[in-house]
């Protein structure tokens, strides 16, 4: 053969083919109306919880005995509660302890659920019938009751609530990355590394794992809005964060007797804060579900 | 004034220019296009993938994908203007005149309707209704030579062959009786014996059908016993045009000829000299393309090619070519020289030997013999060709032999006169790395997500053992063996078109210097003249390395190409074995026989034509006797169905599973059966 068989690399004709897998997604991510709005809505809380106690009218936890159950006004936005604490800066504080906690919980869903789906599917057999059958039972539990077990146990504490969340949906990233491995273990890459004697640890991770990224990353970002109202659930119940955090679940759960009252902006704020923040995840969920699915 | 229907063309574009929009610009995809098919005539247009075939095909029925616009020109069927047509017209158009077959039938068919109501359907939208509609589509079925079509209407798709669910695709689109039949490679995915069904019958439909046929095609041979006529499409521009005949008998376009030059022809075998190929790559979609766009590839190309575009020359007879140099065309040098260092001969024990070996699957219970009491052996440095229709056990058996799936207790293999364990995790290190496969997909082959650098160095750490310099300095040779550069080292799978991929995998196979390597249709996806170069290049390792290739491929002209030894399979037995020669020359099983006789053959030599009925018997419940008697051609008798044939030598080295005597087979078959293209 001669050296003009030897090709050139093909010129690559336009800028769309030059940008890798991730770049395109990043490209489209960026175009997508939803997963801007819902990144927008997601920032603003970010920002608070960091650095929110620097820029509230008042400290959260200051309470006011003369100023309680104060309606809305110029010098409380959102009104006082029932200890005259302001509601505005409890509403922006608060969303630090459910910043943390909510995506802890998920990123030990994420591990836990990616590495036990690598092993169900990739071995198969009766590892993957068993372990399938017993995660399935896991998830018929409520989550409730899983933490409410977990906190009899163990205490309540945060470590504790993102244990229980991170280890409840573990099963459920765990089901979407096995049937991702499934599809995976099939191609003749797989097939490639057996030939080479390879190991099945670097099979899983180094083999597989990079391709299924993208199913994981949507499934995460899905789970962070689950766990964000879990973590607030639990908080209303008493079961999550502890006073005397302005966390908004815990704030509902300590002013909701007071709706009877009128006192309506002592709950309806941090109700607005929870939904907001779901919203705004849901909508990230659904442009990163769109950007890797087109 | 003569008959309209006479005078007006089927189809007409006229300086046709059709762009995509990709990354807001616009980018031409077919370039001033003219194209004319008269009414009943068969027009075939061929160029290798990316040059706008089906580009065109989706134009004329204005079904361009969402980023596709039609940038000038017009396009006219049966005289009339696609482009002016509003939406219920260009309905009308695409429901009453114009038909389109695609590639893959199975996509083609809805999966949730019985073929029965998606027949139907069409009448009833023409305005038959009830059980005339029924009627029509029964007939219709039976029109396509559909066996027993009262039972095929009642099934849905997936209860069907390839080769059925392409027949009743075909009558879907001549259920409206078009005066326009677009076929877009139609034949492509099928194995050569159903494909050659499946041609018949559009051969057959033609002379009883007025329709106009636009025939789509990388398959130079399938067009040429297709079509009258025939366009060659290259960068979305008609390079070359003419009469089937003169165009792949006297070429005038440098492009034809090199195309042509590309595919092993006349028996050609890899001792008599390595294939022609096309340097370069095809221009990118929406490039500017300065002078002739062949140019670039083009040996003969001197200044005046690069300045200044050629214009279709006319050269009488209808016949026209973009060559500036057209009278030329067929001195063009080889891109690829033929020499090839000699090899001596060698008596070298073999390399591999298999006996007896069986893999039975279970299949809803009952045992299904995918590889049934095979045996073969192989020299060092020799081809094994393992030919047959798909469902054979041609791709269990090299799995068999990789290790992938355990054999059947009993059989064994024996590599280098030392037994291979039968499963891959049990076998030792060396013999892992002397076994190795090129796929026959390399975008499944190749990790997607890792570097072609990663890709390599892994397997020369794992095959060869290597590490630190001594695995780049042998990166760099593996690199270059293939023929690869430094450059192709940083992208990722996905930024390489087919053939460089190829070349990757190929690459892998031979990081651990193998003894056998496994080639499973490596070549199938690919276009000729990326696998010419491919085959070349398998046959200079093969001739430098002293590596054995089992390859596997249902292109008999490939096999013929690189093999040394042929193996015939049908339902997981060996049905011949034996020298390639002998096998292609004859006197062979009556299967061997059928299948050459279904190659398309580029010259349209039509000789003896054998075709073998219906489809491959299930390997669950194969036939008694011998199982190939349900369609064999020559059966003799109650012997084929009650007494299995033994697997007998005819020659030495050549055995045949027939109970006709050679002898007898040698006078049946004697005006000499044809060569493969």
């Amino acid at each position: 053969m001669s050296a003009t068989d030897s090709p050139p690399l093909p010129a690559v004709p336009d800028a769309v083919a030059q940008r890798s897998p991730w770049g395109e997604v990043l490209h489209t991510l960026l175009r997508s109306p939803t997963f801007l709005t819902g990144l927008g809505i997601l920032l603003f809380w970010v920002i608070c919880a960091l650095l929110g106690e620097h820029f509230v009218p008042y400290d959260p936890l200051d309470a006011d005995i003369i100023n309680t159950l104060a309606p809305p006004s110029a010098d409380h936005w959102f009104g006082t509660d029932q200890l005259g604490r302001d509601v505005f800066s409890r509403v922006i504080v608060g969303s630090r302890d459910i910043l943390t906690v909510a995506p802890l919980a998920t990123i030990l869903a994420t591990i836990a659920g990616t590495a036990l789906g690598l092993v169900i599917g990739y071995f198969r057999g009766i590892v993957d019938d068993i372990v399938s059958r017993v995660l399935e039972a896991f998830m018929a539990i409520p989550v409730v009751i899983i933490a409410l077990l977990a906190i009899v146990a163990l205490g309540t504490s945060k470590i504790t609530v993102i244990v229980v969340i991170g280890l409840s949906f573990a099963p459920i990233i765990a089901r979407t990355v096995r049937s991702a491995v499934l599809a995976e273990r099939e191609l003749d890459y797989v097939a490639a590394a057996k030939l080479r004697h390879e190991g099945a640890l670097h099979t899983m991770f180094v083999e597989i794992l990079p391709n299924v990224i993208p199913p994981i990353l949507v499934e995460t970002t899905v789970r962070l809005g689950y766990a964000i109202f879990a973590v607030a659930t639990l908080s209303f119940m008493g079961f999550g964060i502890q006073p005397p955090s302005p966390d908004w679940g815990l704030s509902i759960s300590s002013n909701y007797g007071m709706i009877g009252g009128g006192f309506w902006w002592t709950v309806l704020f941090d109700a607005l804060a929870i939904a907001s923040l779901v919203i705004g995840v849901n909508l990230v969920a659904d442009g990163v579900h769109g950007a890797f699915n087109d | 004034m003569t008959d309209p229907r006479q005078a007006t063309n089927a189809l007409e574009l006229k300086d046709l220019s059709v762009a995509y929009r990709v990354g807001r610009r616009d980018r031409a995809v077919l370039r001033n296009l003219n194209l004319t098919i008269k009414a009943g005539e068969a027009y075939g247009l061929v160029g290798e993938s990316g040059c706008g075939k089906s580009t065109v095909a989706l134009s004329v029925v204005r079904y361009l994908p969402r980023n596709g616009s039609i940038t000038g020109g017009s396009i006219a069927l049966d005289g009339k203007d696609v482009m002016k047509l509003d939406a219920e017209a260009l309905r009308r158009a695409r429901a009453d005149s114009v038909s389109m077959v695609y590639q893959d039938p199975g996509k083609a068919l809805n999966p949730s309707l019985r073929i029965g109501r998606q027949l139907t359907e069409i009448f009833e939208l023409a305005g038959t209704t009830g059980q005339a509609a029924e009627d029509k589509a029964l007939a219709m079925l039976n029109r396509v030579r559909i066996s027993d079509p009262a039972s095929v209407m009642q099934r849905y798709p997936h209860q069907l062959s390839g080769g059925m669910q392409q027949r009743v695709a075909i009558a879907m689109a001549l259920a409206n009786d078009p005066s326009m039949l677009i076929l877009d490679e139609p034949t492509t995915g099928l194995d050569a014996t159903v494909e050659a069904e499946v041609l018949d019958l559009i051969g057959q439909l033609r002379r009883e059908l007025s329709a106009s046929i636009l025939f789509i095609s990388h398959n130079l041979a399938v067009v040429s016993n297709m079509c009258d006529r025939v366009g060659v499409l290259y960068a979305g521009m008609l390079v070359e045009e003419g009469s089937t005949k003169d165009v792949f008998n006297d070429p005038r376009h440098p492009y034809t000829v090199a195309l042509l030059r590309c595919l092993p022809r006349g028996g050609q075998r890899k001792d008599q000299g390595r294939l022609d190929t096309i340097p370069g790559f095809l221009p990118g979609i929406g490039a500017t393309i300065v002078g002739c766009a062949f140019a670039e590839r083009c040996a003969l190309a001197t200044e005046r090619c690069r300045a200044e575009p050629p214009p279709l020359y006319e050269l009488g007879d209808g016949r026209l070519s973009r060559c500036h140099y057209h009278d030329k065309a067929q001195s063009l040098p080889r891109a690829t020289p033929a020499e090839i260092p000699a090899v001596a001969p060698k008596r070298a024990p073999p390399v591999l030997q298999v006996e007896g070996l069986n893999k039975t699957y279970a299949s809803h219970g009952r045992p299904l013999r995918a590889v049934k009491d095979v045996s073969v052996s192989l020299r060092p440095g020799e081809t094994l060709g393992l030919v047959g229709e798909s469902g054979s056990g041609k791709t269990t058996f090299a799995r068999l032999l990789l290790g992938l799936v355990p054999p059947d207790e009993g059989g064994s293999i024996e590599l280098d006169g030392k037994k291979l364990a039968p499963r891959l995790a049990s076998r030792s290190e060396d013999q892992v790395k002397a076994v190795q496969i090129v796929f026959q997909n390399p975008d499944s082959a190749l990790n997607r997500s890792h570097s072609i650098r990663h890709i390599l160095s892994r397997a020369l750490k794992r095959l060869g053992g290597l590490s630190g310099k001594a695995l780049d300095t042998r990166l760099e040779e593996l690199v270059r063996s293939v023929r690869l550069t430094d450059r192709h080292l940083a992208v990722k799978p996905r930024q390489l078109s087919g053939g460089l991929k190829q070349r990757v995998a190929i690459a892998r196979a031979f990081a651990g210097d193998p003894r056998i390597v496994v080639c499973d249709e490596p070549t199938s996806a690919l276009d000729v003249s990326v696998q010419a170069a491919i085959l070349n290049l398998l046959a200079d390792l093969q001739s430098k390395q002293d590596v054995s290739y089992i390859f596997i491929s249902h292109d008999l002209g490939v096999v013929r190409y690189l093999s040394d030894k042929i193996a015939v399979l049908y339902l997981g037995r060996i049905m011949e074995f034996g020298p390639s020669e002998a096998v292609f020359s004859g006197p062979h099983h009556p299967y061997t026989e059928a299948l050459l006789s279904a190659v398309p053959k580029l010259d349209r030599s039509e000789s003896a034509r054998i075709r073998l009925d219906g489809e491959i018997p299930s390997a669950a419940n194969p036939p008694t006797g011998c199982v190939f008697h349900t369609r064999c051609p020559r059966k003799i008798g109650a012997i084929c169905e009650t007494q299995e044939p033994e697997l007998s030598e005819a020659e030495p080295g050549h055995t045949i599973r027939c109970h006709i005597p050679f002898a007898e087979l040698a006078r049946l078959q004697k005006p000499k059966t044809m060569e493969p293209a």
